[in-house]
């Protein structure tokens, strides 16, 4: 067990002399050795990380350390770190190695963050079990015989295993929030544009969100206040307040939350509904108020996603063809052949499914039928939603509908998978942040997580919940 | 004998623009650096990058869009092109499809008869270029990414013209336009104008258009108006014979001046534009817009309209002279040094452009200066030199550009005004023609050539042939 429940703690440890920097990442860098078949890491730097935490020790000491000082941060494989390979989990990109360090990465790094090494996922981060990587299956630490969720499976496994302190993930659909909720984290998307996205490899170019996935509020707070601002290399970035900071959290009791009937009707596992109300009488009982809230647009909202992310991705990755850099096909033929061959090969199952799934829904005579109609439906949803937060500060929602499934379970059932989906994407679909918080265990002892959400850049809020639920709910864990 | 065809012609032109750097990253965008220098990890298209809008791209294409009269449009979007090609890192091209910066506008041609016509513009958008694939060294196909998101504006005409003389007129237009406004430097040769014209026939008085073919890889002027009638001629003939126009794009060989099916309809590409998510829309407001506007220099139809009312110039010289920004330039340079507006007229499109074209070079590597032709009229305009010396001064001028007042004096070409040297060689020559004496006498005013002849003989040229006539009539006159 580690000696410090939060970075703060862990710098005061270390300012104290009572921590050593070094021997906490010899601890990590053990550990992660040691649950090696959790396959949660791609790649471990080793030299990096022991040559950082001497150096940044040092900083400590003298006082002018950054923000993030120390913290032992793993991130997901689809985010470039200069020097370091890029592999998106896909065989694809195996061998690449990237040219620069994107925007993100280069803010934790900047603040002293020591970057252990970078985590497993769905190959180019599509999935909900990370069953779909090259590098093979990611385990769940709290039980390994199931997934850890997905896409960021690798980045929640080895933060709820101990493997480092906390990790970077990115949410196209719910990325960081099924994998927080099926490991037992906190997974936070931003609002989309809060965080640049330079530097992300692209799934879904207006989808895709960089976030913190921690065993504690204050960390994900503190990482995402690092990460956060408007970024000239990402146009569709935003520099705009309020700032997170906590500093409104007596505010927190006054908010109002929303119940979405449609987020609780068939198809929800049973103790996880029984766990919601739960928390929801818990915060009844502390004077929140309560509204239920409709959001009729949330029938739609799978066929949404896949039809618009899909499209996105099958432009995103056709610059992995084998021509410049990445897998190439020994196959001898035509260029086409070079194309196809490469394509086939370097790409998995999951990922040349959406790819088709894309190329078709953007196709001359179905773009009306599909492409267009489904940004009009998403049109809808932001209504939707701007509508429900008119009326209220947050939504509450499960994160998934079941807990953490066997591995296999239904890597062969895309559609199953696919519905698995359904309480995450519409945050992405309407841009807004949402967080996943753990809210205990079920009787098999597997993880259950609880999602807030709330309006756009309106992350404070979502802190505040979070934090008022970790420092006063007593009964769940 | 007058064809019972007519022709239905559009052209879309690519112009690469003048910018320093790159549309979407920060690389140069100088042309002829070693291959793949001019990169980064956004232009090479690897995992992560996104593009940013450099903000002159938007100013150049307005700066175009206000030229030809179009509506500039507040909210712009960028979509991709999706296909594949090496030189096409990302996989896909960042044009603009369904909201591009400009739209309908319109430009005029003089035709060769004199007519005008107007010719439609649907539309300009941005895009960036593709990189270059070189086939031609060794085995392997190679590329050069250095060109990979040089910007572009394409220019979509509408199917207005009806000749490849319009064709060539319009096209003249545009590099005459973006030259002006200094977005691109308008040179077919090296690529950064490329032409692409759509061609279609139909029976003269019918509506309806024919099935239109596309015709590619016209890389000069001449081989625009060459290939498009080329391609109205194959038309005519299939229709002719009785076959039918299928659509498809054909590539124009310029060493065999035949053209070549590259793909028809069928293997036409299937691009999949949609929007570009990695980019917000453009909005140009209307001060942004009017800042553009308020800096645009003066257009060409202008100009010439300025040079004809004020320099009292023929519209054939004004039209000539402004053609060219250059050369329209150069012209009222030479009017800081002189007032002779048509002699400087005269002077550049005789002698000046006479030597362009000969030395095959461009007004800005004319090697005599604005200032010293200039001069050079002048000196004629003073009496210093006549017409005909100064032709005899131009050729030296061209060969080290010094003061020709200088090179007049060096080379003893000072016009002889002096009426005492001039009527002392006026009675020598009186007093050794007797015979032509007599003859003028007696009425023939032709002999007056013979005595100018004799005296500008003797004075290698430089007698003043005003003043000679004067003199040489008082003294003749005084004989009767
Ligand atoms: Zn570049």
């Amino acid at each position: 067990m580690l000696p410090y429940k939060n970075h703060q703690e862990k710098l005061n440890l270390i300012k104290s002399g009572k921590l050593s920097l070094l021997e906490n990442v010899k601890y990590f860098l053990d550990r992660a050795e040691e649950k090696k078949d959790i396959n949660g890491f791609n790649f471990v730097f080793k030299e990096d990380a022991l040559k950082s935490a001497l150096d940044i020790q040092k900083k400590i000491i003298q006082g002018n350390a950054g923000r993030l000082a120390g913290m032992v941060i793993a991130i997901k494989d689809v985010l470039a770190l200069k020097d370091k390979q890029l592999t998106c989990s896909s065989g694809i990109l195996k061998n690449f190695i990237s040219l620069y360090t994107g925007t993100a990465v280069q803010k934790i790094i900047d603040e002293d963050a020591i970057i252990i090494g970078k985590t497993n996922c769905d190959q180019f981060a599509m999935g909900s079990s990370n069953e779909n990587s090259f590098f093979g299956n990611c385990l769940n630490p709290c039980d390994l015989t199931r997934v850890p969720g997905g896409s960021s499976g690798g980045s929640a496994a080895v933060v709820a295993a101990g493997l480092c302190d906390a990790a970077l993930g990115t949410d196209t659909g719910g990325s960081i929030r099924q994998p927080a909720a099926f490991c037992g984290i906190y997974g936070l998307k931003p609002t989309y544009g809060r965080v640049s996205r330079y530097g992300l490899t692209a799934y879904a170019s207006s989808f895709d969100c960089i976030g913190p996935m921690t065993g504690n509020v204050d960390d994900a707070e503190l990482i995402l206040s690092v990460i956060s601002g408007f970024d000239p290399k990402d146009s569709t970035s935003m520099n705009i307040e309020p700032a997170l900071s906590g500093k409104d959290y007596e505010q927190t009791s006054k908010y109002k939350i929303g119940v979405p009937k449609e987020y609780f009707a068939e198809g929800l596992d049973t103790e996880i509904k029984l766990r919601i109300e739960e928390y929801i009488s818990f915060l009844k009982n502390s004077g929140f108020e309560f509204v239920n809230i409709n959001l009729p647009y949330t029938q739609y909202s799978i066929a949404t996603y896949y039809i618009l992310t899909t499209a996105e991705a099958s432009s995103n990755l056709s610059r992995f063809d084998g021509a410049r850099y990445g897998f190439r096909s020994d196959y001898e033929g035509s260029l086409a052949d070079m194309y196809t061959h490469s394509r086939s090969e370097g790409f998995g199952e999951e990922v040349k499914r959406r790819i088709m799934l894309g190329t078709y829904v953007l196709s001359a005579g179905y773009y009306d039928a599909y492409y267009r109609k489904a940004q009009q439906v998403r049109r809808l949803f932001k209504n939707d939603f701007e509508n429900a937060f008119k009326q209220v500060d947050l939504l509450i929602t499960p994160t998934a509908p079941t807990s953490a499934y066997k591995l296999g379970e239904k890597s062969n059932d895309p559609l199953q998978m696919y519905l698995g989906d359904i309480y995450t994407t519409s945050a992405n679909l309407a841009g807004i942040p949402g967080i996943s918080i753990p809210a205990g265990v079920n009787k098999q002892n597997l993880p259950i997580g609880i999602q807030f959400m709330a309006n756009h850049f309106q992350e404070n809020k979502l802190i505040n919940i979070s934090r008022f639920i970790e420092n006063n709910f007593k009964n769940g864990k | 004998m007058e064809s019972k065809y007519e022709a239905v012609i559009g052209l879309e032109v690519h112009a690469q623009l003048l910018t320093e750097t790159k549309i979407f990253c920060g690389c140069s965008t100088k042309f002829g650096n070693p291959a793949n220098t001019n990169v980064c990890p956004v232009c090479l298209g690897h995992p992560g990058v996104l593009p940013v809008l450099n903000k002159k791209v938007v100013e150049y294409a307005v700066r175009m869009g206000i030229a030809t009269n179009c509506t500039i449009n507040k909210k712009s979007v960028f979509a991709r092109k999706n296909y594949f090609y090496p030189d096409l890192p990302k996989g896909y091209q960042i044009s603009q499809f369904e909201l591009p910066v400009c739209e309908k506008g319109f430009v005029d041609i003089v035709c060769a008869d004199g007519t005008e016509k107007r010719l439609g513009i649907t539309r300009i958008h941005l895009e960036e270029d593709a990189g270059k694939s070189i086939h031609d060294q060794g085995s392997e196909t190679l590329v050069d990414v250095n060109r990979c998101g040089v910007p572009l504006i394409e220019i979509v005409s509408e199917p207005d013209m009806r000749t490849p003389e319009d064709a060539y007129l319009y096209l003249t237009k545009i590099k005459q336009l973006v030259q002006y406004l200094g977005v691109c430097d308008g040179n077919m040769e090296e690529g950064s104008l490329r032409c692409d014209a759509n061609i279609s026939i139909r029976p003269k008085g019918q509506k309806e258009l024919g099935t239109k073919a596309e015709v590619k890889n016209m890389n000069s002027f001449r081989n625009v108006e060459k290939a498009i009638a080329l391609e109205i001629e194959r038309q005519i003939e299939i229709i002719e014979e009785g076959g039918r126009i299928v659509q498809e794009t054909l590539l124009f060989n310029a060493d065999t001046n035949k053209l070549a099916s590259m793909r028809s309809k069928e293997e036409a590409h299937d691009y999949r534009y949609f929007p570009d998510p990695d980019l917000i829309p453009t909005i140009i407001s209307e001060e942004w817009k009017k800042q553009i506007s308020d800096s645009l220099p003066e257009l060409p139809d202008t100009r010439k309209a300025r040079f004809i009312e004020g320099y009292k110039l023929p519209a054939y010289d004004a039209e000539i002279l402004t053609g060219q920004k250059e050369l329209a330039d150069y012209y009222e340079c030479v009017l800081k040094e002189t007032n002779d507006y048509k002699s400087a007229s005269n002077w550049v499109m005789g002698e000046v452009l006479k030597t362009i074209k000969e030395e095959k070079i461009e007004i800005s590597d004319f090697p005599v200066s604005p200032e010293n032709l200039g001069k050079l009229i002048n000196l004629i305009n003073k009496n210093v030199i006549s017409g005909k010396i100064a032709k005899d001064v131009f050729p030296v001028l061209l060969k080290d550009n010094r003061d020709p007042e200088i090179i007049v004096k060096e080379k003893n070409l000072v016009q002889i005004t002096d009426t005492g040297a001039i009527e002392e060689s006026v009675d020598k020559i009186i007093s050794s023609s007797p015979n032509q004496v007599q003859e003028y006498l007696s009425g023939k005013e032709k002999v007056l050539g013979f005595f100018v002849g004799q005296i500008m003989k003797e004075t290698k040229g430089k007698a003043n042939p005003a003043v000679v006539n004067e003199i040489l009539r008082n003294k003749l006159n005084t004989l009767k």
